[in-house]
């Protein structure tokens, strides 16, 4: 499948690589649907026997496919929420050398690179790449409410139901885009929402 | 001189007033009749007597209501004051720094008595007398710097310095011009400065970052920034801009005089001795364009900034809707004469209105 090519935007937007497989005792994937296409394109058998992998299908059928690889682990989470304990336990118990390897949605990179970067492990150690749904993780500024899954601009707040606009800027340790009321100038003044990316 | 502290309010009735004091002494943020970002960074080492640069951190009338209004936003919103862990040191140092500014610089108002750790702080316009122990937070009601800034005006955010670069880990932030201190919280120079538009390609940011991170102790540095608000609302915060956005437009020919201010942020830099980390204290002044206009030379000057601002920053800043109405009003202060170069008013020196 091709991969999503992201505009050139702010500095605080991440940017996302390209997984590459790396040299390690031990391995950590998580990703969701179609993330599961990265760890297909990387996986070689030596590195499977030291591999951990958490995915989440999001309805995908990918989950089957991961399996016939052969992980020294696999789980399969219901949901991102869902998972993330299990994420922070393995983490906690990481050595010296784990590769960590992060692809899906950027909601999903962005909140377990947060509980990497949090367990400890060295940037240099994390490698991301985007794949499937370009859909934003939205923080509404107001009443800091996130919004999951956002993928037309404005949108409402699915918590205050304030009309909330798109913007770029990023905060890592949220995880998530911000999102600001748009016709606050302008009370119920509300442009039709269009794909983020249109 | 002894300072009159008014009794005010920076939202709802919206009483606040400057005195001719006040006026006189505003930091108009520009030196000549345009306006573009720059690196536009000179030592803090004072300035005239009885202007916003002679002190380390100016106290003027508008303090004891100012700390008033910070007191109400944080009971509503603890977020706006945050300090992530590693920060704790960096609280002390600027506890330290403010204390020693303030009870030297203004020893009526002040005082500061060490007996080794033992610190006692004595605030008189606030009424405060306490009593701890230097770097033991248990012996303080709030950590050490949401303590002193609940005493200080202006903004503070705490820069930790590592890996060449400054991390914006802890803040207090409460009369911002739109931006959450809970959003960038843990941001990077270039990360927190992502909304700003054409500074980025002009390379500003880049030799910023390099002059801060070389600030040294005892060495300051300062700018001015500047952008509009109308009414005198000090909390202009994203968090609330679906609540005051709307006052923008209630901006006509026969208000703006009295509603529509310049808010001019004077912005300090300072090296803080133990944790290596970096403050920046950004000190809010708002002037409304009718005192503004008691100075010719601010009259005329503002009139063609405004007017020739790229649209970029005008958008940015937040009135390009209302430049129209701000480009007629203030149009009838110009009469076209030549100005000053300097911030100042040179009140003496330049002529009168023309018209
Ligand atoms: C380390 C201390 C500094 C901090 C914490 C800081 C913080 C900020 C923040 C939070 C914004 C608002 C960005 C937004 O729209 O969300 C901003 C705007 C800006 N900053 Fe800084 N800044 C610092 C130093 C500097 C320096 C040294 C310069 C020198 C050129 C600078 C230039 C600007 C400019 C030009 C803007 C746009 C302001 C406007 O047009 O109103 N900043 N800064």
């Amino acid at each position: 499948m091709s991969k999503f090519e992201f505009p050139p935007s702010i500095p605080s937007r991440p940017v996302w690589g390209t997984l590459e497989a790396r040299s390690g005792k031990s391995h950590l994937m998580i990703a969701d649907a179609e993330g599961a296409e990265a760890i297909l394109d990387v996986a070689t058998p030596e590195m499977m026997a030291n591999t951990h992998i958490i995915f989440i299908s999001n309805g995908t059928d990918y989950a089957d496919k991961l399996r016939t690889l052969n992980p020294a682990q696999f789980y399969e989470g219901p949901s991102y929420p869902a998972s993330v304990q299990r994420i922070q336990r393995v983490l906690s118990a990481a050595h010296m050398g784990l590769q960590v390897y992060l692809a899906g949605t950027e909601s999903l990179m962005g909140q377990a690179m947060n509980e990497a970067v949090n367990a400890g492990i060295p940037h240099t150690a994390i490698q991301t790449e985007h794949r499937g749904s370009t859909a934003r993780r939205m923080q509404c500024v107001h009443c800091k409410g996130m919004t999951e899954n956002v993928e037309m601009d404005p949108f409402v707040c699915s918590h205050c139901g304030l009309n909330l606009f798109v913007r770029d800027h990023y905060s890592r340790r949220h995880a998530a885009y911000q999102g600001v009321c748009i016709d606050a100038e302008d009370p119920g003044n509300v442009p039709e929402p269009k794909g983020i990316y249109e | 001189m002894t300072i009159q502290f008014n009794d005010e309010t920076f939202r709802d009735d919206y009483t606040f007033r400057n005195s001719d004091w006040a006026i006189k002494r505003f930091p108009f943020p520009f030196h000549e009749d345009s306006y573009m970002y720059s690196v536009n960074m000179e030592q803090h080492k004072g300035g005239p007597a009885g202007s916003v640069y002679e002190k380390r951190f100016d106290v003027d009338e508008h303090y004891v209501s100012e700390m008033r209004d910070r007191a109400k936003v944080l009971d509503e919103d603890p977020l706006r004051c945050q300090s992530l862990p590693h920060m704790t040191l960096a609280g002390w140092d600027l506890l330290e720094l403010i204390m020693e500014s303030k009870s030297e610089d203004y020893p009526d108002l002040f005082e500061l008595h060490r007996d080794g750790n033992k610190w006692r702080w004595i605030n008189k316009p606030l009424g405060i007398d306490d009593t701890f122990t230097f770097l033991d937070e248990s012996t303080l009601p709030y950590g050490p710097m949401e303590y002193i800034t609940r005493q200080a005006q202006g903004d503070y955010a705490v820069l930790d310095q590592r890996d060449d670069m400054l991390w914006m880990d802890a803040g207090m932030i409460t009369t911002q011009a739109d931006w959450s201190l809970d959003f960038d919280i843990g941001m990077n120079f270039f990360e927190w400065h992502a909304p700003v538009p054409l500074a980025h390609e002009k390379g500003i940011f880049i030799r910023a970052l390099k002059f801060l991170l070389n600030v040294q102790q005892g060495a300051p540095a300062r700018r001015l920034n500047w952008t509009m608000t109308v009414n005198p609302l000090l909390d202009t915060s994203p968090e609330h801009y679906h609540k005051w956005g709307i006052q923008k437009t209630e901006l006509t020919a026969e208000n703006i005089g009295q509603k529509q201010h310049l808010r001019v942020e004077l912005q300090t830099f300072f090296r803080l001795p133990r944790s290596n980390a970096l403050v920046f204290p950004i000190r809010c002044y708002l002037c409304s364009f009718q005192d503004l206009m008691t100075m010719p030379k601010w009259g005329r000057r503002l009139h063609r900034v405004i007017r020739d601002l790229p649209v970029e920053l005008a958008t940015y800043k937040g009135f390009i809707d209302n430049r129209p109405l701000m480009i007629d009003y203030l149009s009838q202060f110009d009469d076209g004469l030549p100005t000053s170069p300097g911030i100042w008013p040179d009140r003496e020196t330049e002529p009168p209105l023309q018209k």
